[in-house]
């Protein structure tokens, strides 16, 4: 594959870079329900489709339950599949989240991430996405409307494939990327389409014993989301962790393939380093913060301080072992949570990654840091004054503090 | 627009396969299994089926058996419209890239539950985006599969687990929704009401829903000796019974033109044929307490409910 040098560049928000990702990704189904700060992508299809700009088939459904069911059974006839929510959206999904991923149709779905209510509240948070962790979803978060571009591509061949065959949520922050305007490089039609492929179908058993493709087939009919016991249950979810470990290398691949393709490569496809080879202090976080933070990183590391920043780009498979080698040569690292997990100790990344931590020795200090809740700015000099702690913590060898809550009135 | 009717003759009807076989769990003399194996007596080609969560869908596919010949899912409970909306969404997509040529018909199976109540938004979104496909709701009056709960399509004075007749409350207070007409005024092709006692009438019906564009809501009355309280081997009777008496009247309304089918007008031409609701009562023990002397007013109620009810669909179908 050779990498297109003639990529057009256009003046794209978040939202708009998905819903031209999607439209050139050539998909069947969309079925979609409109919640602030989604709206921007489901508008832009629904011009695609009344344009003539796409042969998909658009369903303006009443409510984001109905939004996922109709594309899991779109998914499940054997075509592909996009949908896109945020917020309250995704939260009234949750019930379908588990059957997509149960039923294992690769839906691909956008999520600008939104906070919860109450109080309501439009702007960003994790929250709503954090809380779906355990939905057999892969889950990819991104930095930048390019990197949500680029991402929505590589979605449909991640969850489409056949040892994959899980659904995926790319998640990108509310109105600091859906609504912000950034210079997008596109790659043409034909490149994207042929990048993405047909979709695969495996075979599985049919009715009549016999392999037959996996789809609700009239010549070829099968049984999807049966009832499943004691004697099943069990097994089915056991392949769906099965499928979760194989997509920990297809995302690492398919991040490689887009790269020869695009010239544009987002760490491993999974985690994401920046100046961490020799770091002393870190910061771990997703999303668009990561931005932010690497612009600290350089004033830092221009003043001869070894600092460093950890983007994990895929939350869902965990990338357990980059994790431990790229915060090898820490002594102090921060994880900074745009989600708090109430009652816990500290926010959901925080759990993942001292957990991660756990076995590796010597390991980091590993503290917690809440900020931004209900889209609050998270400037540079917040993020500088977490390397300070850090640092106090590196040379005191001591926490005062595990968790903690930026700027925020107390 | 002018819809041919089907003669589903006994012997064609034998010849044609099980699409919904044998070898499923339900109990003996199950109203809804009946419902399940004429309509799918009455398809006319390729079909997938989608199965709301319930009596029929726990019955049928306890993995790694299914009792279907056709691709059938499940996904949820509240959704199965919306299940079919998806497949007729891709459906119409693969048509368009010449992936499979002719007719796929899809038909959503529901009970009560599933369309009275968690389901009716699902429903009514996928009858206002005008998806084509048949929604058959096998009406068992209740929550069957949770065991016995009222729904809004238990009729009154039934008593369930969540609407016991106690020693002041006798059953469910409230009336039966009425679903059908709520569909009716949906404005969708075809609605039709159906009891699995008259089998050629369920086929035709079921027919002229596949054949139509668009949607068509096919409301089956469907018996339950469990949670009704009566003998197995009377669901057939109870079924005829519940037209007879006008409990359940049968009509079709074809672009929103209400006609009463045959069984129904001879309620309506001759109503001295048409049988008080009593008969059909006291032959179950969901209904027993009625006849307790403190809840004798209640039947007179329910009899009165019965008759304003038909007497609005007489004059819905130009026959007051």
């Amino acid at each position: 594959m050779t990498t297109v040098q003639q990529q057009e560049t256009l003046a794209l928000n978040g939202d708009e870079a998905v819903a031209l990702a999607a439209k050139q990704s050539d998909v069947d189904v969309v079925a979609a329900y409109p919640i602030t700060p989604q709206t921007i992508i489901v508008e832009r299809f629904s011009e695609y489709v009344a344009d003539g700009e796409v042969e998909t088939e658009f369903v303006c459904t009443e409510s984001e339950h109905s939004a996922l069911t109709a594309c899991l059974a779109a998914s499940a006839t054997g075509v592909r599949t996009f949908t896109a929510t945020a917020s309250a959206g995704l939260a009234l999904m949750h019930e379908i989240l588990y059957v997509t991923s149960g039923c294992r149709a690769p839906v691909v779905m956008a999520i600008t991430n939104r906070a919860l209510s109450a109080p309501i509240n439009i702007h960003c948070d994790h929250s709503d996405s954090m809380a779906e962790r355990d939905s057999s979803w892969i889950q990819l978060y991104v930095e930048n409307s390019q990197e949500a571009y680029d991402t929505i591509i590589q979605a449909f061949r991640i969850a489409e494939h056949t040892k994959v065959l899980l659904p995926i949520m790319v998640c990108l922050d509310a109105f600091f990327l859906s609504h912000t305007l950034e210079n997008v490089k596109t790659l043409p039609d034909k490149k994207v389409k042929d990048f993405v492929g047909t979709r695969q179908i495996p075979l599985v058993m049919g009715h009549e014993g016999k392999k037959v493709p996996f789809k609700l087939d009239p010549k070829n009919p099968i049984t999807i989301g049966p009832l499943a016991l004691q004697d099943y249950y069990f097994e089915h979810k056991r392949q769906q962790e099965e499928a979760m470990r194989n997509a920990s290398g297809i995302i690492s691949e398919i991040n490689d393939l887009y790269s020869q393709l695009s010239g544009r490569k987002y760490g491993n496809g999974l985690t994401d380093p920046y100046f961490l080879e020799d770091a002393d202090i870190a910061t771990i976080c997703v999303g668009s913060t990561a931005g932010t933070t690497k612009y600290v990183v350089d004033n830092l590391r221009s003043r001869g301080i070894k600092a460093g920043l950890l983007r994990l780009r895929t939350l869902r498979p965990l990338p357990t072992s980059d994790i431990v080698s790229a915060l090898a040569s820490t002594k102090a690292v921060a994880v900074m949570d745009r989600s708090h997990s109430f009652g816990g100790y500290g926010g959901p990344l925080f759990h993942e990654i001292r957990h991660v931590l756990y076995d590796t020795q010597p390991h980091p200090h590993v503290v917690n840091y809440i900020y931004g809740l209900g889209g609050r700015d998270m400037p540079q000099n917040d993020i500088q004054d977490i390397y300070i702690d850090l640092q106090k913590i590196q040379q005191n060898n001591a926490v005062e503090n595990y968790v903690n809550f930026v700027r925020v009135r107390e | 627009m002018t819809l041919p009717s089907w003669k589903f003759t006994a012997k064609e009807i034998v010849k044609k396969p099980e699409l919904f076989t044998s070898g499923h769990r339900a109990c003996a003399g199950c109203g809804p299994a009946i419902a399940l194996r004429q309509i799918m007596k009455a398809t006319r080609g390729p079909t997938i089926v989608t199965n709301a969560t319930g009596c029929m869908e726990v019955v049928s596919t306890i993995y790694p058996y299914t009792a279907w010949k056709v691709p059938w899912i499940h996904t949820a409970f509240e959704n199965v419209a919306a299940n079919a909306s998806g497949i007729e969404a891709a459906l119409k997509a693969m048509k368009r890239k010449e992936m499979y040529k002719g007719t796929i018909d899809v038909i959503a199976f529901a009970g009560d539950g599933g369309t009275f109540d968690i389901g009716i938004q699902a429903l009514s979104g996928a009858a206002e985006r005008g998806h084509d496909f048949l929604y058959v709701l096998y009406d068992n009056e209740a929550y069957m599969n949770t065991g016995i709960q009222r729904s809004g399509g238990t009729p009154h004075g039934a008593s369930t687990t969540t609407s016991p007749a106690g020693k002041v409350i006798p059953g469910k207070t409230q009336f039966k929704k009425p679903i059908a007409d709520i569909m009716v005024a949906h404005e969708i092709p075809y609605v039709a009401t159906a009891s699995i006692a008259y089998w050629q009438d369920v086929l035709m019906k079921a027919r002229k829903g596949l054949e139509v564009e668009g949607p068509a809501f096919l409301h089956v009355f469907a018996p339950c000796p469990r949670g009704w309280r009566y003998d197995t081997s009377k669901t057939v009777e109870i079924a005829r019974l519940a037209v007879e008496t006008c409990v359940f009247p049968l009509w079709e309304a074809v672009n929103g033109n209400y006609s009463l089918s045959p069984q129904s007008k001879i309620a309506a031409l001759k109503p001295d044929r048409k049988k008080p609701v009593i008969d059909y009562l006291k032959m179950q023990r969901r209904f027993r307490h009625l006849f307790n002397p403190s809840f004798e007013h209640e039947r007179i109620v329910i009899q009165e409910r019965i008759d304003k009810r038909w007497g609005k669909l007489l004059k819905k179908c130009d026959m007051a």
